[in-house]
């Protein structure tokens, strides 16, 4: 019975990737508001994209920005890699947010290497704001 | 610009696959879209290369024994300080994958000489195994550390162009700044 449930919801996800990217957006930002997230603020996000963390361990500050650069448009490079990523700015890289998944995936794993915990709804919510318009 | 690099990594994708399917049984593997020897099998698994190509190339499975693969499957919530973790499902699909092909588990020629150096270590690193280790070192510091298009001997693709499509031959190796290794 799970697994069925899950194999729609696998389905459902797989039909809104397929979508314009709004939709992953909208659908996520609705999720974020259903677990206490308000309004998005896009210029917080803008604030904490460039702020400095030292999570336990790690050798140097961290930032968004480390990888993904300040300006959103930019081509990124991986801190520990070197490897290329792809614009984040949806205005010029037309992948972007389309996949609900991925988005999810990618908050967890970059919110606790940069920061060191995983993100709030809220600043999840803010950051799609926040990546959307630019 | 994009779709045109994107049709071209495509094509490179699609020959690698030609390669491996026409490739016979013989220690040779003679590719046949380039008509060059591959040396250890392309990547050959789109989900492998989803998921683990976004913070580096995907390494070809010929690389490490299936015993290494297993423990870096295992291990991926604290992989080498980055966090990348899957979704049970598809770590299980990816380790099949993996460990089918590993470098104990396929006779390509390459992977049998990783194979055999490794021996029954698991390394973590294909960057860990003395015939790598031999293999790269004639390559000075400056080629490697403190080139900001390299970093590491683990970004094999900057010098190798075709790693993912498991082609390591030295007439293919340039090194970002310097060009063509001649040795
Ligand atoms: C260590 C490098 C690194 C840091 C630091 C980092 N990211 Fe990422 N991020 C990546 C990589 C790698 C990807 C996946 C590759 C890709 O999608 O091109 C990614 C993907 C994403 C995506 C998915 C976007 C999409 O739809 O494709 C989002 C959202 C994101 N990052 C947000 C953030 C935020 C917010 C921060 C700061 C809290 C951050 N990242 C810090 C490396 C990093
Ligand atoms: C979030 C980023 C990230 C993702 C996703 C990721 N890796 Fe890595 N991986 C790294 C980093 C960082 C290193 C260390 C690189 C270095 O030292 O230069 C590494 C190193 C490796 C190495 C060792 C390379 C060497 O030095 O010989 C292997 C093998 C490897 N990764 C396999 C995988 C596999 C398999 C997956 C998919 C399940 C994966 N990686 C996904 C970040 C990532
Ligand atoms: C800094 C550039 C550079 C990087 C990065 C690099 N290599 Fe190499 N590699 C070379 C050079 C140069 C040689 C030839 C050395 C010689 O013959 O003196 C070589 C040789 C080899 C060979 C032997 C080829 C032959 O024909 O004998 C293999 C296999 C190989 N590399 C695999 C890898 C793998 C796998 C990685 C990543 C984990 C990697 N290399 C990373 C430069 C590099």
């Amino acid at each position: 019975m799970k697994k069925i449930s899950i194999a729609i919801m696998l389905a459902g996800s797989m039909l809104l990737a397929g979508s314009a990217g709004a939709a992953a957006v909208d659908e996520l930002l609705q999720t974020y508001a259903g677990q206490g997230a308000g309004a998005a603020d896009p210029g917080a996000a803008n604030t904490l994209w460039t702020r400095e963390f030292r999570p336990a361990g790690a050798d140097q500050d961290r930032s968004c920005a480390t990888c993904h650069t300040r300006n959103l448009r930019q081509t990124g490079k991986h801190a520990k890699t070197g490897k290329p990523i792809d614009a984040m700015a949806p205005s010029v890289n037309g992948k972007r947010l389309t996949d609900v998944k991925h988005i999810e995936k990618w908050f967890g794993r970059n919110c606790k290497w940069t920061l060191g915990r995983e993100c709030s709804p809220q600043e999840k919510a803010n950051f799609l704001a926040f990546i959307r318009g630019s | 610009m994009k779709e045109k690099l994107a049709i071209l990594i495509t094509t490179l994708a699609l020959a690698g696959v030609a390669g491996e399917v026409f490739s016979s049984d013989d220690d040779e593997h003679r590719g046949a879209a380039w008509g060059k020897t591959a040396d250890v099998a392309a990547v050959s698994n789109e989900q492998y290369r989803a998921e683990c190509a976004s913070c580096h190339l995907a390494y070809p499975p010929g690389l490490l024994p299936a015993a290494s693969w297993e423990k870096i499957m295992s291990g991926l919530s604290d992989h080498f300080g980055d966090n990348a973790e899957l979704a049970p499902d598809v770590t299980k699909a990816l380790t099949a994958y993996l460990v089918a092909n590993g470098a104990d588990r396929v006779n390509y020629r390459r992977s049998v000489k990783f194979a055999r150096s490794a021996g029954n270590s698991a390394p973590l690193r294909i960057t860990e195994i003395p015939y790598f280790r031999k293999e790269h070192r004639e390559i000075p510091a400056r080629m490697i550390k403190t080139n900001t298009q390299v970093g590491s001997l683990s970004n094999c693709s900057a010098c190798h162009q075709r790693a993912e499509a498991g082609s390591f031959s030295e007439r293919e190796i340039t090194i970002p700044g310097y060009g063509r290794w001649d040795d």
